[in-house]
């Protein structure tokens, strides 16, 4: 018999309107699987299990009472510890903010409480989001449910983990370059970055303003775009949201690719340090497109080479100026010292890890006078540029496909004492955060050791109706299981 | 040495003056401007930089910022930025402020300022941009500033109230110059209805870049005099600093770019930072603030309602009669409003404006008040000087009067009613006091008798005695007259 947690969020749903199982149930199966695997994964920092199953228990009563429940009722979801929770401690893995409690709820905190989605915990991450492997948590490395001596990637490793272990059907996460996209391929789940000022990033702790979004990890693409429909929201509270409402991408999700006219960006899939079997599922995938009648196209985005230096000065700058805020005066870790400046020099370096430092070092520089117009300004008008590679691409294209990542997962610690190695890792999924455009990971196959590979789909502005029904029409033709699997996989001696 | 500074050196002197703006609510958030309130109490997530807090800006906010910027002249940008000014101290809850850098609303722009001497001097407007007040610190032991405290603490209900940054051109050319023009800045605002412009609480501040110069000589170095919360301690900074730079370059000695903090009770400046230990401020667009695009019709629908500045107000008054220095004061402090509301009542305009510049102005002085926060009606005043003109009060009463309406006992005719305080203008009422007085003093009424008309006086006021004060002068005389002329 199939136990409820290998069960996607819509049979879930359905199976409560059946009558045939209670979101407590549900909840109590998720628990009981996070108790059972997390302490091989270490996907969450804290497990919410009173809440979750208090809100369990009054979403049942209101079923019960024939009351209204919302979209996603019962549904456990994992959250990322970088957005507010009032009065449960966020931490953005970093010492900083250990123990620190929100004074209020992030508005997708807010709207997932609204849908009566089920916060089963919060999940691990790369410290205030920077990393690409979840090693750069000052609590614990989070590992791949595939292979437990691999990465899950990062910085939303822990959310991604927790969904493809199976500790919850959804997962919330946030991309800056790639940090939703890159787990999601690594752990062989659907992870999506939606249009930028598409979901409120109003109580999503800022790493670099411009850049960060928030968005779904599931197991399938009708369990994201669900998910997606339930935070992207206009939210006066952000003066950076997008009004216009999201269409709804359930409308469209079964149309097929038939019809589609799909680019295959060529300075993806001819990049240097691409992995060949990366590249070879992906041509695959890319085939299937064309057998479901999509017209495919070679496409170029010729600036596309220089968004990861770009990237790497625009995200430091913005985060050297938001993490100024923890200075040990309000709120957070404080090392005392004998004067104020004193003090906050020793919280700060008592507080943050290796590569925060290193990026509010690299933003406080290429952000001073004198240097400003030959790094931060020269990072925005590359941006600049590869916005309109984008523009122009969509001009004859619906969608742009190429790998999410360069590679499968790799070993903890394969990477961390070499800081360049480890930011190649979101070579491909930069650009689209700096053209602001949505993009999303869907996994198309295994490499020859069982690791899962993405294809990265990539849509126009507000585009992401039709991204998710590009990539549901290939995750029906490509029918894979994602059940993590092969001697090292959580759950393998289980 | 000051004989030596007028004849022989220039002083050039621009001002940066900020202003707190009455929005119901802060720059960036809804927790409410209000002055005072118990330290933290008027603050949010967003006004003390929670991790994850977001600003939106103030639409009313950026509304004055434009009015006030049509007053002056100012071209309005149709496209204006946030950014980030980034430096480190405790009472800014984000270690950045939110301000404008290169891309302000308001650039350009004249403020006329008048010399005194029924002309006016051009001084120009460089910029008006909009950026969010910090917190206040307050430092505990020692001198009370920061070097020495044994602790300190943060208030962060001023964190995140609207400012608008008003920087001159060096324009200026003397401290009476800068007085007046700060005067004239904080009319225009007061006119605006866009802050109440207290110096003393902060909410209008004012910063001087001073320099000095061999009169038509090169430009010299300048520093920037802070903490100037009076028109008297702006000027007494400006002649102090002038005099320090002057006496450094006779002494052969260079002056050096500073900041200078003025020591009011000292009656100097003192050093803050030099220019080598300026921070840099890595300024950047704030990526969570959207550009500032006020629609035209917006910007032409606010110019056409600008109310009247100050100098078209004077020039009316002047030709209403009501005297320069009188209209001056009115205008500075706020108080045409309630000059307009007594005319509109049919008032007398230099009954009006006497009363105001005299008596209200003195009585809102003895409370620590500013002029036009007196609770005084227009049509109160209007009543008050018609009770005058018609013979009611005489004018030592009329103040009473005044008193009781401002302590808020009603209107002027009520208050003398309820007082007692009508002046007796009934002849019948009147003439047994007179008899009576003239019966008691026999001597003075013979010599007024003989054609001693100045012993009347002493009549007069015994029966203003006897009437305690009340009544009506002109009538007593009157009586008194004809009673010992036959």
């Amino acid at each position: 018999m199939t136990a409820l947690h290998q069960l996607s969020a819509h049979e879930l749903l359905a199976r409560q309107d059946a009558a045939e199982v209670t979101a407590r149930e549900i909840v109590d199966d998720h628990l009981a699987r996070i108790a059972a695997t997390d302490s091989d994964v270490g996907a969450f920092l804290r497990v919410t299990a009173d809440q979750a199953r208090a809100h369990a228990d009054d979403i049942d009563r209101r079923r019960a009472a024939g009351e209204p429940v919302g979209a996603l009722a019962g549904v456990p979801l994992a959250l990322k510890d970088i957005l507010a929770t009032r009065g449960v401690p966020t931490t953005c893995a970093s010492r900083m903010l250990e123990g620190y409690e929100p004074p209020y709820d992030a508005t997708v905190v807010e709207l997932l409480r609204e849908a009566d989605a089920v916060v089963v915990g919060k999940t691990n991450l790369d410290e205030f989001a920077m990393g690409s492997s979840c090693e750069n948590s000052a609590f614990w490395p989070t590992r791949n449910p595939w292979d437990l001596s691999r990465v899950p990637g990062g910085s939303s490793g822990g959310s991604a983990a927790a969904v493809a272990a199976q500790h919850a059907p959804l997962g919330i996460g946030t991309d800056t370059g790639g940090s939703i996209r890159q787990p999601a391929t690594l752990t062989g789940t659907v992870g999506v970055k939606p249009t930028y000022g598409r979901v409120s990033r109003f109580g999503l702790i800022a790493f670099a303003s411009s850049l960060d979004q928030v968005g779904p990890f599931a197991r399938s693409v009708p369990d994201a775009a669900l998910l997606l429909s339930a935070i992207a929201r206009p939210d006066p509270r952000d003066s950076t949201s997008i009004r216009k409402p999201l269409d709804d991408p359930q409308a469209q999700l079964d149309v097929g690719a038939a019809g589609l006219r799909v680019g295959v960006v060529r300075e993806f899939m001819e990049g240097e340090g691409l992995d060949p079997q990366v590249r070879e599922a992906c041509q695959q995938a890319v085939d299937r497109l064309t057998d479901l009648g999509a017209e495919v196209v070679d496409v170029s985005l010729p600036h596309a080479p220089y968004g990861l230096p770009a990237y790497y000065l625009i995200n430091p700058s913005e985060a050297s100026s938001n993490l100024a805020r923890y200075d040990g005066v309000r709120y957070g870790l404080r090392v005392d010292g004998p004067t104020t400046e004193a003090m906050m020099a020793a919280t700060r370096d008592a507080g943050f890890g290796a590569e925060v430092k290193r990026r509010i070092m690299i933003g406080t520089f290429a952000l001073s006078a004198g240097y400003f117009d030959a790094y931060y300004a020269q990072a925005q008008r590359v941006r600049t540029l590869i916005a309109r590679d984008f523009e122009a691409a969509f001009a004859s294209c619906d969608v742009l496909v190429g790998p999410t990542a360069p590679t499968t997962a790799f070993p903890l610690g394969d990477k961390t004492d070499d800081p360049l190695a480890m930011y190649l890792n979101d070579v491909y999924a930069v650009p689209a955060s700096l053209a602001g455009t949505p993009a999303l990971s869907l996994p198309v196959g295994t490499d020859a050791g069982g690791l899962p590979i993405g294809l990265q789909l990539m849509g126009p502005l507000l585009g992401e109706a039709t991204l998710l029904r590009a990539a549901r029409a290939l995750e029906v033709d490509l029918g894979l299981d994602l059940t993590p699997r092969g001697a090292q996989a959580v759950g393998a001696t289980g | 040495m000051s004989a030596a500074t007028a004849t022989d050196w220039e002083l050039v002197v621009g001002l940066e003056v900020h202003v707190e703006l009455s929005t119901r609510t802060k720059m960036f958030c809804a927790c409410p401007t209000d002055f005072g309130g118990a330290p933290n109490t008027r603050v949010c997530p967003v006004c003390l930089g929670q991790p994850g807090s977001l600003p939106v800006a103030n639409r009313g906010a950026v509304e004055s910022a434009i009015r006030l910027g049509l007053a002056l002249g100012s071209e309005i940008a149709p496209t204006s930025q946030f950014h980030r000014k980034n430096y480190f101290y405790p009472d800014m809850p984000k270690n950045y402020q939110i301000s404008q850098y290169d891309v302000p609303l308001c650039s350009g722009g004249v403020l006329e300022v008048p010399d005194g001497q029924g002309g006016s001097k051009r001084v120009g407007i460089t910029r008006v941009h909009m950026e969010e007040d910090t917190g206040k610190s307050l430092h505990v032991g020692g001198s009370g500033r920061i070097h020495g405290a044994d602790h300190s603490l943060v208030d962060y209900n001023r964190a995140g109230i609207p400012l608008l940054e008003i920087v001159s051109e060096p324009d200026l050319r003397s401290a009476e110059e800068a007085r007046a023009y700060l005067a004239e800045l904080r009319a225009i605002v007061l006119a605006l209805g866009i802050s109440d412009a207290r110096l003393e609480e902060g909410a209008m501040r004012c910063d001087a870049n001073v320099s000095v110069r061999p009169r038509g000589g090169e430009p010299g170095t300048r520093c920037e005099i802070k903490n100037l919360n009076s028109l008297r301690s702006l000027g007494r900074a400006i002649e102090h600093e002038a005099e320090r730079q002057v006496a450094l370059i006779t002494a052969g000695e260079a002056v050096q770019q500073q900041t200078r903090h003025w020591d009011e009770d000292a009656g100097r400046t003192q050093l803050l930072r030099t220019k080598e230990a300026t921070e840099d401020y890595r300024y950047f667009p704030d990526p969570d603030l959207v550009p500032l695009e006020p629609d035209q019709t917006w910007i032409d629908q606010l110019a056409a309602d600008l109310p009247e500045l100050p100098a078209a107000t004077r020039t009316r008054l002047a030709e209403l009669g009501v005297p320069a220095e009188a209209a001056r004061t009115i205008v500075a402090a706020g108080l045409t409003p309630v000059l307009d509301a007594a005319l509109g009542e049919g008032a007398d305009p230099v009954e009006a404006a006497n009363w105001l510049t005299n008596e209200v102005a003195g009585w809102a002085g003895e409370r620590g008040l500013e002029p036009a926060e007196v609770p005084l009606a227009g049509a109160d005043l209007a009543e008050l000087i018609a009770l005058v003109a018609e013979g009611t009060l005489s004018k030592k009463l009329a103040r009473e009067v005044l008193e009781g309406t401002l302590a808020g006992e009603g209107s002027p005719r009520r208050v003398a009613s309820d007082r007692g305080l009508e002046q007796i203008s009934d002849t019948g009422a009147l003439e047994a006091v007179v008899d009576q007085v003239i019966a008691e003093q026999p001597d003075a009424a013979q010599k007024v008798r003989d054609g001693n008309d100045k012993a009347i006086g002493a009549l007069v006021g015994a029966v203003m005695k006897a009437t305690q004060g009340k009544a009506n002068p002109q009538l007593v005389n009157e009586l008194l007259r004809s009673r010992l002329s036959g």
